[in-house]
């Protein structure tokens, strides 16, 4: 029986198993895929307060080490549910666990457009980060799709890399930020496909066109060797979404005490319902939820 | 096996003219997920001898990444009898990389 297992070794779970470990508990960190959570893909983090230039990499090696050295349990296990009780269980692809609590850190990844053939373009002219796989788009035509600030950084990253940027919303206006936004307007290489959607990707094997839908009904195809997805992300909700509430979105509902609605079940970072979803706020979120944990466990 | 590093230079005897199955891993130094999956690989590499894994950096081999269509990485491809079979794009973990070499 573990005092604390925390689902997810992102930067929000991670940060959460220093905090009870270091307050003398048992814990058992689970995580599906390895440790990190999706800094790993960030190759400069800028904004973390006092640690510029630090690499993803290096950061959630750094995070992991730490978690480990305090003593923290971390295995490589799918979890696929939680069961409330007096004891609470959480079931992996191999084994149950017991615990007194538990804290969901599962964060979130990237959306999909949707689209039939998607998968099979995956590394081949399909992708979801522009800083991951931009160097591939030298001097080609690309496009990105998405409306926020994602969709946005990613045009104008690319516009440097690549000959053309054709940066398509299915609205006609971006929600992202304004200075960016203005930023990407001087580019001569940017072009705006405003009131249309992505509805197919043409290629045999590897991308070389994309069809496009305005909201008349008229198709056009355009033709680029790469497509940036940048539609938003989705909650990793699967193994608690019939015992946790949510909001309309999939996030589970918390406000910075980071309760749920069941007592000694807690979240942390990215899954939880905020606006800011960066590593700040979701170490933070750790730091709060593990709090609460050592609180929940010693009144009981 | 240890995991070898090919070039464009020893692919042919490296990979396309390998007795047993070639999983080829693309990478580069920067990508922070094929940093995450080398560990997972030497595991791998020194578990199995019924396959061999070799490394192709994508940013001194672009001609290879370009000549198999790699534009996202970490990209895991499988060669049987020098050809491809099997690709796997992304951080996976090691149960599921096994699989998609068993299951060929
Ligand atoms: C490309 C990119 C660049 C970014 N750059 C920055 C930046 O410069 N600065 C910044 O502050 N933020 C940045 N962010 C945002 C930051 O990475 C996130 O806010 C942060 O990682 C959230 O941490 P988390 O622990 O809540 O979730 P995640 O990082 O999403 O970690 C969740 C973990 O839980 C695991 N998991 C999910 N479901 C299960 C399950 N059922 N069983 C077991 N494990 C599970 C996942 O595999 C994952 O490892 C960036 C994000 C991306 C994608």
């Amino acid at each position: 029986m573990y005092d604390v297992i925390i689902v997810g070794a992102g930067p929000a779970g991670l940060t959460s198993a220093i905090y009870a470990v270091r307050a003398m508990k048992k814990v058992l960190v689970l995580e599906k895929l390895n440790y990190g959570g999706q800094i790993i893909n960030t190759l400069n983090i800028e904004n973390y307060p006092a640690s510029p230039n630090v690499s993803g990499f290096d950061f959630a090696t750094k995070l992991y080490n730490q978690a480990k050295d305090l003593g923290a349990i971390v295995k490589f296990e799918n979890v696929i549910q939680i069961k409330n009780g007096n004891i609470k269980s959480v079931i992996t692809s191999k084994n149950t666990y017991e615990a007194k609590s538990i804290i969901l850190a599962t964060g979130s990844q990237n959306r999909k457009l949707g689209l039939e053939n998607e998968d099979n373009f995956s590394s081949k002219g399909v992708s979801y980060c522009a800083t991951c796989d931009g160097a591939f788009y030298k001097g080609k035509d690309v496009a990105v799709v998405g409306g926020g600030n994602t969709a946005l950084e990613d045009a104008l990253y690319l516009a440097d890399i690549a000959k053309n940027v054709y940066l398509i919303h299915r609205r006609d206006e971006f929600r992202g930020d304004a200075a960016t936004f203005n930023n990407l307007k001087s580019k001569d290489n940017v072009k705006f496909i405003y009131n249309s959607n992505v509805t197919k990707l043409i290629g045999d094997d590897k991308l070389e066109a994309i069809e496009i839908t305005n909201n008349d009904g008229n198709k056009e195809n355009i033709l680029v060797s790469g497509l940036f997805v940048a539609v938003g992300r989705i909650p990793l909700n699967d193994s608690f979404n019939e015992l946790i509430k949510l909001d309309s979105a999939g996030y589970i509902k918390a406000c910075e005490d980071c309760h749920t609605n069941i007592p000694g079940i807690f979240v942390a970072g990215d899954i939880r319902s905020k606006d800011v979803r960066q590593l700040v706020t979701a170490v933070s979120d750790g730091a709060v939820a593990a709090t609460s944990a050592i609180k929940f466990i010693n009144e009981k | 096996m240890e995991i070898v590093n090919v070039n464009k230079e020893n692919f042919k005897e490296e990979v396309i003219n390998s007795q047993i199955p070639v999983l080829a891993d693309f990478n580069a130094d920067w990508c922070g997920p094929c940093r995450m999956l080398r560990p997972v690989l030497d595991e791998l590499a020194s578990e199995h001898n019924d396959f061999k894994i070799v490394s192709i950096n994508v940013d001194d081999e672009d001609e290879l990444a370009r000549e198999y269509f790699v534009s996202s990485i970490p990209c895991l491809v499988l060669f049987k009898n020098g050809e491809e079979v099997n690709r796997s794009v992304g951080l996976k973990p090691k149960d599921e990389i096994e699989s998609m070499l068993g299951g060929n």
